[in-house]
C-alpha cells in the first residue's frame, strides 16, 4: 500500500486534506462515519484502474475544525460543494459510505449536472419510526468498532494512533469524526433528504453490507424508490456498515464496474 | 459562611434490584417503575422539606434541573422555586439552574426567572448550568455539537433581556427575536446574582472570572475528590489577578447527622447506598455525546491521564467512568468523603476543614438523598440547624458575599398568608 498525493485546500478558512492517487477517469468518495484518520486498502482497490480522490468531509481527520462553522443544512452543502470544486470533481463519478453517502447524494440532488454516476455505501439521512437505524452516538465506546464493520479489528485498526502520533491530539481527532457528524445528522440521522431525492437524476448504485448492525437494509429500498436516476441495490456479503472497511476489494469492484 | 439546603427531589421507591434489572436511571429509565400516586406524596414530602429548611434557617434552600431521571423529580425547578416564593420569608431561593440552550426561545428563563424575582421579592439566585449530556444531548435532543455554542448565546440574551430598558432585536447565531422586551422585570437590579454550576474545565473558570459569576462545583463524589477541582479554580483566579474570595466559590456537600458517629451510620446507611447504588445507575452509553467535552477539556482530561494526575480519579472523567468506580457501600460511601457523618462536633469539624480547604463560602448541603424518609431528612435538617451551623457560621466572615441576593426591605414586602396547618381533631 502505497501513499497517496495529498493536496490541502482552504475550505471557509479550514485547511482541509485531498488525497489523490492512481491514474484513470477520476472517481471521488467521501468517507463514513469516523473519517479516515489513515489511508485505506479500499481506496488502494479503486486506484488500480481510476484517479480516486479523497477530500476530507469538515471536521473528519483532514478537515481540521471545518464543521464548527457550519450551522444550517445550507452551509454544509455550500462547504462540500467548494470542497468538490476545489478537489477537481466536478461532472466526476461519486461514491461515499455513511454519512459521507448521504453528503454526495445531496450534492448530486442539488447539481445534477455535476455528478456523473453515484454510488451510495448505506447512506445516511433517513428515518423510519417503524425500522429505526441504531444510534451511532449512544454506545458504550467498546460497542462501536462492532457495529459499524463486521469484523470489529478492522474498524479498531483504522482508529488504532500509528506509531509516533500525537498521543494527545489523535484521540481527540477521532472525537471530533463523531461530532462533526452528529454537527449535521444529530439526533436521528435524518436530514428530510427524502425531500431531494427525486432531484437526483444520475444512475446509482447502492451498496448495502449484508452485515450492516446502523442502517437497516429497507432504506436500501427507500433510497431506491425516491431516486430519479436509474437504481440498482447489490449486496455485500459478510460487510458491515463500513462495508468498504470488510471487503475493501467487494466493494471497490461492485464501485468500479458500475461506473466503468 | 452560607448554608443552602439543596433538594435533588429523588424517586424513593426504586426497586431493591433496580441496578441488575435496569440498564439506567437515566434517559431510559421505564415508566412501569413512575408511580404517579407515590409521585404525589414525594413531591409533597420535598416541598415540606424545603420549607422547613427554610423554616430553622438555611441562607438558602435550592432546586435542579433534570430531564427523564429517576433521583431528579424537577423538569422544572421554576415550578417548585414559585411555590418556594410563597412559602418562605427571608431564605434566598437558589435555581441550580436552568440550561439554557433547552429553552426556546431562552427569553423564557429571562421571564420565569424575573417572575419569581418578583414574586419572592428579590430573593432569587440566577443559576445558569450547561447540563449533563443526558438531560441536554439525549432526552432533549439538543446537537452536542452546538450545546455551548447555544448556552452561551443564550446567556447573552438572557442577561440583554434582563438589562436593557428598552425593546431591543437580537440577531444571534441561533437566536433570532425581532422584539425582546420581557415583563416583569426583575426586582434586583441590574439582574439577579448568576452562578455557573460546572465540572472542570478551565473554560468555566476564566468565563466565571471574567463575568464576575459564582463557580459552584457539584460532585456528588465529596470534598475528597473535589478538592483537586477546586484547587484548580482558585490556581486559575490566582493566574488571572483574582481575589481569593471564598463567596466566588460553590460546593455540594451530602451530610448526615446523629447522636454519635455509630448512629450517624446506622441513620444514614440505607438512604446512602441507595443513592450511590440506585440513583447513580447510569448507563455509560449516555456519557459522552461528541462535542460535549470541548477539546480543551479534552486535552486537559488526556494529559491528567497520561501524568497519571492526583486528581484523574474524578476530574476529567466521563461519568460513565465515574460510575464504574463509585464506591456503594457505606463503608466506601463514608472513607472517600461521598458523605460526611458523625455528631455535630465532628461533622462541624470536617465541614469547616472543607470550607477551608476547598475556600468555598457557599455550602450546598444534601441532607435528603436517595430515599431518605421525610422523618429522617427532618431530624438531619434540625440537627445540622440547630449543633452544626452556629459552630461554622463564623467561617469566612472576613469576606463579603457579594454574589448574594439583595431582596427588597422586609417592611416593603407583601405579607405573605399564613397557611395554618390543620389540627388533628379538625
Amino acid at each position: 500500500m502505497s501513499e497517496p498525493e495529498t493536496l490541502t485546500v482552504d475550505i471557509n478558512g479550514f485547511q482541509t486534506r485531498i488525497w489523490r492517487k492512481g491514474s484513470g477517469p477520476k472517481l471521488g468518495y467521501l468517507a463514513g462515519f469516523g473519517g479516515l484518520p489513515r489511508w485505506m486498502p479500499f481506496l488502494d482497490e479503486l486506484a488500480k484502474t481510476r484517479t480516486v480522490i479523497v477530500p476530507s468531509v469538515p471536521g473528519f481527520p483532514g478537515g481540521d475544525r471545518g464543521h464548527t462553522i457550519l450551522d444550517s443544512h445550507l452551509d454544509w452543502m455550500l462547504a462540500l460543494r467548494d470542497l468538490l470544486e476545489k478537489a477537481d470533481l466536478v461532472g466526476a463519478d461519486l461514491a461515499g459510505s455513511s454519512v459521507g453517502a448521504s453528503l454526495v447524494a445531496e450534492m448530486a440532488a442539488l447539481w445534477p449536472a455535476s455528478v456523473r454516476r453515484l454510488a451510495l455505501i448505506a447512506p445516511f439521512g433517513l428515518f423510519d419510526d417503524k425500522d429505526p437505524p441504531t444510534d451511532p452516538w449512544a454506545q458504550r465506546a467498546d460497542a462501536v468498532p462492532g457495529l459499524l464493520c463486521a469484523d470489529p479489528e478492522i474498524y479498531k485498526g483504522m482508529k488504532a494512533a500509528p506509531e509516533g502520533a500525537n498521543s494527545i491530539e489523535w484521540p481527540i481527532e477521532q472525537v471530533r469524526a463523531s461530532e462533526a457528524a452528529a454537527r449535521i445528522f444529530w439526533p436521528l440521522g435524518n436530514t428530510r433528504i427524502e425531500k431531494r431525492l427525486r432531484l437526483i437524476q444520475a444512475p446509482t448504485l447502492l451498496l448495502w453490507g449484508s452485515e450492516d448492525k446502523i442502517m437497516p437494509r429497507t432504506y436500501a429500498d427507500k433510497f431506491a424508490a425516491g431516486i430519479s436516476g436509474k437504481t440498482e441495490i447489490k449486496t455485500i456479503a459478510g460487510a458491515g456498515h463500513l462495508a468498504e472497511l470488510d471487503k475493501p476489494v467487494e466493494v471497490a469492484k461492485a464501485i468500479s464496474d458500475f461506473t466503468a | 459562611m452560607k448554608l443552602m439546603w439543596f433538594h435533588l427531589m429523588p424517586y424513593t421507591e426504586l426497586p431493591e434490584n433496580f441496578r441488575d434489572a435496569n440498564p439506567s436511571v437515566w434517559v431510559d429509565i421505564h415508566s412501569s417503575l413512575f408511580d404517579p400516586k407515590r409521585a404525589h406524596h414525594m413531591y409533597n414530602d420535598f416541598m415540606d422539606e424545603l420549607e422547613y429548611a427554610a423554616e430553622v434557617g438555611f441562607d438558602a434552600v435550592c432546586v435542579n434541573e433534570h430531564h427523564s431521571n429517576g433521583y431528579g423529580l424537577m423538569p422544572s425547578p421554576n415550578l417548585i422555586a414559585s411555590s418556594l416564593a410563597r412559602r418562605t420569608t427571608d431564605t434566598a431561593i437558589c435555581v441550580m439552574g436552568n440550561s439554557l440552550a433547552l429553552y426556546n426561545p431562552p427569553t423564557r428563563v429571562a421571564e420565569e426567572f424575573a417572575m419569581i424575582d418578583v414574586i419572592s421579592g428579590g430573593r432569587l439566585i440566577a443559576g445558569f448550568p450547561v447540563g449533563t449530556p443526558m438531560d441536554t444531548t439525549y432526552a432533549y435532543g439538543t446537537n452536542p455539537s452546538q450545546l455551548r455554542q447555544r448556552y452561551h448565546e443564550a446567556h447573552d440574551l438572557v442577561v440583554r433581556a434582563w438589562t436593557e430598558p428598552d425593546t431591543f432585536a437580537f440577531n444571534g447565531r441561533f437566536n433570532q427575536q425581532r422584539y425582546v422586551n420581557i415583563w416583569p422585570r426583575p426586582v434586583q437590579q441590574p439582574r439577579p446574582p448568576i452562578w455557573i454550576p460546572g465540572g472542570g474545565s478551565v473554560e468555566t473558570w476564566q468565563w466565571c472570572a471574567e463575568m464576575d459569576y459564582v463557580y459552584c462545583y457539584l460532585s456528588y463524589y465529596g470534598y475528597k475528590a473535589g478538592r483537586a477541582t477546586m484547587d484548580g479554580f482558585w490556581a486559575e483566579m490566582d493566574r488571572l489577578g483574582k481575589d481569593r474570595n471564598p463567596y466566588h466559590a460553590g460546593f455540594l456537600q451530602f451530610v448526615g447527622v446523629g447522636e454519635s458517629r455509630q448512629h450517624a451510620y446506622d441513620l444514614y446507611a440505607e438512604a446512602a447506598e441507595y443513592f450511590y447504588g440506585r440513583c447513580l445507575h447510569v448507563d455509560p452509553k449516555w456519557s459522552t455525546p461528541p462535542g460535549y467535552t470541548s477539546e480543551g477539556s479534552q486535552r486537559a482530561g488526556i494529559e491528567s491521564q497520561v501524568r497519571k494526575a492526583a486528581d484523574s480519579a474524578v476530574r476529567g472523567k466521563s461519568t460513565g467512568e465515574r460510575s464504574a468506580s463509585v464506591a456503594r457501600d457505606m463503608d466506601g460511601i463514608v472513607d472517600n468523603g461521598y458523605v460526611i457523618i458523625g455528631t455535630p462536633d465532628e461533622v462541624a469539624e470536617q465541614l469547616r476543614e472543607v470550607a477551608i480547604n476547598l475556600n468555598v463560602g457557599h455550602l450546598m448541603l444534601l441532607l435528603q438523598y436517595g430515599n431518605m424518609s421525610k422523618e429522617v431528612t427532618r431530624y438531619n435538617t434540625k440537627m445540622f440547624a440547630e449543633h452544626v451551623m452556629p459552630k461554622i457560621k463564623d467561617i469566612h466572615s472576613g469576606w463579603e458575599d457579594r454574589w448574594w441576593p439583595k431582596p427588597m426591605a422586609a417592611n416593603l414586602r407583601a405579607s405573605v398568608p399564613a397557611y395554618p396547618p390543620r389540627m388533628a381533631a379538625e
